[in-house]
């Protein structure tokens, strides 16, 4: 009987570059950040770590395939290194292949690292590339990310029979709390105070989205070195130990895009993945159990019918919930503490490490008062990539102790 | 009795007002205002003649069922491809079939009517008992051209065969010579013409009456003989002179809608007669004429089961339901007349890869999913396993063809940042009636259209044009119905 990763791996240090528009920076140069804070954070040397992955997505127009980049741009010296992509969940790849490396007992240090260099791209927004594949190029629409992530709200509004006003209220103030953390985030890309007349009034992208229910497209890099909890306690005897307690994914069947079951108003892979999440780290009730959620707000509807799909706010209550303070910074389950994707950024590869990043500083009591969570319990980050009918979710939770 | 089974006519959506060019360009050409009254039926910017043939021929097939016919022959002047025929594309997109004659009519607005004179001769032989004859064009004038002005965007379909057949087939008369009042070379995109006086006087004048009078004489009929005489000629002027001269009374000649779509080049004799059927009776005998580089003159008689020729979409919507192009710029930008610039996003890689294409044009093409015999699930894309969650069987599915199915709405939006050349990008999930979901692009629609829930029908479209192979690529979109157009 599989017996699952709750309590076998520990997170030694993390790394987190600045994220943003990074001109002046190669892939290279990110990962070189990341990497001497991470490596610091976790007291070793280069030579301690025995096999790598890295997480990226969009490769041509950064690293390239395989795991040749990571291990040249720290020259690594000849270990195992695996380059994994799965959308915007590439990133928890690489952790949870880490993860699986040191649980498995085959090494016990293990770097996983994401990166991303978008802005390298020459326009805005993510590029169109034939990510399902030659066959759905020729029968899709010419799509966006906004725009199939928009949709979430039109099938939201018509499930619930929730007024499309009241809707945008929500993802406004959604967009507004990411903002009010993002701004305290010395790391975050967007670190601007925004009032919600400015989200709510700014120029459309995709109906009913504008342009400040849209995250960041950045630059940036982010890692964690992990190990066995009893290395762990012999390398920090006086330290909190961050461990795994759950590392879950879930990927679309093809039933959201072809068969005629689901409405589109939130995302079978999320549930699916949250329910094996919670079975994994021993979660009852999410609601009351966990403290804080890094969510992969690639658009405010998105966090805002996430908060559903984790069994956190009922079904339609997602918009009261988060109208009533309850996901703020403040309140009872802290959304985003470091402003999400929406305001830290999302170089896509990078992202899910970037939340574990959080998450673990949070729980180690690292970030100056008016950044920490007042009662982190256990923290839980949310990866959610491709698109509302077809997409990969990936869920990890940690938690001290 | 060999004849006309059923028929069609198909505008576009989009009209751009004659004043509105003149506004424009009229500075340029001021003898333009002579032909600036009325309006001209536009493509929209992702129709060419082979998808507004598919049009006319999704109509006309209505309440027929396409794998019964035995040919197919397209007529166009503006054909998207000198190589890859494409009556083929045409075949495919109404599921006929692949066991079927298909031919390209070209290069004379006369084809139209050369393929329905195929198509008669086609069932007269004995070859085949169903042939569909297809024409539609977009041909297009230098701004500030007269060809600008009239001419106009639309198809035709007319369906042949040997029973119920609502208007009999009586014969023929053509003539065909080298009369160049119009040519297009092999490598140019606009129509040149020779000194309009002389295409009026020697060209309509002359040969209108002879195709007429020709045809009258060889069948021993006199002119009141016949209830409809049909015939496109694009001067006011010289349509007053040729029915003066024939002794024509004004209900005896077929409007040529020149106020309403302009001249659809091929299509337009086939467009007319499809606008002289509507209001024919049992008995009308009806006279049309193809003019270019000579004439094709047919001779019809309406028989009774036209009375029962009903419940379908009639020219006269088609001319009702439609939405002016106001902006004249938009116009130049869809027909390439004018660089844009559509973003670095516009500049996607759209190579099309043929051996893919090829293996997939079931679903592609002719819009085809499948449904599994062990479930009943219907399901596009075509599944080899059951999608069905509770199912899952392998490789027990039949085809189903969705294109005239209809669906409902699932989710939608109206996307700003995707590279198009009509922004704003709307595209949204499709239910698929009986089964089966597609996201898929709207289009001959504004947001304001969407509902979740509302029903849609599918229509033949540009998908892409990759400029770099001088390749276009079709796919089906979605219209909100409720719309007739």
């Amino acid at each position: 009987m599989a017996s699952g990763i709750r309590d076998k791996v520990v997170v030694l240090g993390m790394g987190c570059s600045v994220f943003g528009e990074r001109w002046q920076d190669d892939s290279s140069d990110l990962l070189i950040e990341a990497f001497t804070e991470c490596i610091e954070d976790a007291g070793l040397e280069k030579k301690d770590i025995e096999a790598a992955w890295i997480g990226n997505h969009i490769d041509e127009i950064s690293i390239g395939k395989g795991g040749c980049y990571l291990a040249n741009a720290l020259h690594l010296p000849f270990i195992p290194v695996t380059r994994v992509e799965n959308f915007c969940a590439s990133g928890t790849e690489a952790f949870r292949g880490a993860c699986y490396a040191v649980a498995s007992g085959a090494y016990d240090i293990v770097l996983a690292a994401g990166v991303e260099k978008l802005k390298d791209l020459g326009y805005g927004g993510l590029p169109d590339s034939p990510i399902f594949g030659q066959f759905a190029r020729l029968i899709s629409p010419n799509v966006t990310a906004p725009g199939m992530f928009a949709q979430l709200a039109t099938a939201y509004e018509k499930h619930h029979k929730i007024p499309m006003d009241k809707i945008k209220k929500a993802i406004t103030h959604i967009s507004w709390k990411s903002h009010q953390n993002g701004m305290k985030n010395p790391k975050a890309h967007l670190r601007k105070e925004i009032s919600e007349s400015q989200i709510c009034d700014s120029p459309f992208i995709a109906y009913p989205l504008g342009l400040f229910d849209c995250c960041g497209v950045s630059d940036g890099s982010s890692m964690a070195i992990v190990t066995t909890p009893e290395i762990a306690a012999k390398l920090k005897p006086n330290q909190d130990l961050v461990k795994v307690k759950a590392l879950q994914i879930s990927v679309s069947s093809g039933e959201e895009m072809s068969f005629n079951r689901w409405d589109g108003s939130g995302l079978i892979t999320t549930r699916h993945a949250a329910e094996k999440a919670y079975e994994e780290a021993g979660i009852n009730n999410p609601r009351e159990e966990i403290g804080m959620i890094e969510v992969h707000d690639c658009f405010s509807i998105t966090e805002m019918v996430t908060m559903e799909d984790l069994m956190i706010s009922p079904p339609g209550q997602a918009p009261d919930d988060i109208l009533n303070g309850f996901y703020d910074l403040d309140g009872q389950v802290a959304c985003q503490p470091d402003g999400g994707l929406k305001c830290f950024g999302h170089p896509i590869g990078a992202s899910g490490l970037r939340m574990l990043y959080e998450i673990y500083n949070q729980l180690l009591r690292r970030w100056p008062e008016d950044r920490l969570v007042k009662d982190p319990k256990m923290g839980l980050t949310h990866n959610l990539g491709g698109v509302p009918s077809q997409n990969v979710c990936s869920i990890s939770i940690l938690g001290l102790e | 009795m060999i004849g006309i089974c059923s028929y069609a006519g198909y505008l576009p959506r989009y009209r751009l007002n004659r004043m509105n060019i003149f506004s424009a360009m009229g500075w340029l050409n001021p003898a333009m205002l002579m032909n600036a009254a009325g309006e001209k039926a536009v493509a929209n910017y992702d129709e060419d003649s082979i998808t507004m043939a598919v049009s006319a021929g999704q109509r006309c097939l209505t309440g027929f069922n396409p794998s019964e016919l035995e040919a197919l022959y397209f007529a166009t002047t503006t054909a998207p491809f000198k190589e890859r025929q494409n009556a083929n594309l045409v075949a495919g997109a109404l599921a006929i079939g692949e066991e079927i004659r298909t031919a390209d009519f070209c290069s004379s607005i006369k084809s139209g009517t050369s393929a329905l004179l195929s198509a008669l001769e086609f069932v007269g032989s004995g070859s085949g008992t169903k042939v569909l004859a297809c024409a539609a064009d977009n041909r297009m004038g230098r701004v500030g051209s007269v060809q600008e002005m009239v001419f106009g965007d639309g198809g035709a379909a007319i369906l042949v065969g040997n029973e119920n057949v609502i208007a009999n087939y009586l014969g023929s008369y053509s003539k065909s010579c080298d009369f160049v009042d119009h040519l297009r070379g092999a490598n140019s995109k606009y129509d040149r013409q020779w000194e309009e006086r002389w295409i009026r006087d020697e060209g309509y004048d002359k040969l209108i009456p002879t195709a007429v009078e020709g045809i009258c004489k060889k069948f021993k009929l006199q002119l009141p003989d016949i209830a409809k005489i049909i015939y496109p000629c694009y001067y006011g002027g010289a349509r007053k002179n040729i029915n003066r001269k024939l002794g024509l009374d004004f209900n005896q000649v077929q409007d040529d809608l020149m106020m309403d779509s302009g001249d659809t080049g091929s299509a337009h004799p086939l467009l007319m007669l499809a606008k002289a059927l509507e209001s024919a009776s049992p008995g009308d005998k009806l006279l049309l004429v193809g003019y270019g580089s000579g004439f094709d003159a047919l001779l019809f008689e309406v028989t009774d089961a036209i009375a029962d020729f009903t419940d379908r979409v009639r020219v006269s919507d088609s001319v009702r339901n439609q939405m002016e192009l106001e902006n004249f710029y938009k116009y130049l930008t869809w027909r390439e007349m004018l660089p844009v610039e559509v973003g670095m996003r516009g500049e996607e890689e759209r190579l099309t890869r043929w051996s893919l294409v090829w293996r997939s044009r079931k679903a592609i093409l002719s819009l085809m999913g499948t449904k599994c015999l062990e479930c009943g699930t219907q399901q596009y894309p075509p599944q080899r396993v059951c999608v069905n969650p509770d199912c899952g069987t392998i490789d027990r599915m039949e085809d189903v063809t969705l294109s005239e199915k209809g669906g409902k709405i699932v989710s939608f939006t109206s996307d700003m940042l995707a590279a198009t050349i009509n922004p704003p990008a709307i595209y949204g999930n499709i239910d698929f009636e009986g089964g089966g979901r597609l996201m898929m692009d709207f289009t001959d629609c504004v947001l304001e259209d969407l509902q979740v829930g509302n029903n849609v029908r599918f229509v033949f479209r540009i998908k892409y044009i990759d400029p770099k192979r001088d390749t276009t690529f079709y796919f089906w979109k979605a219209v909100p119905s409720g719309e007739v157009n």
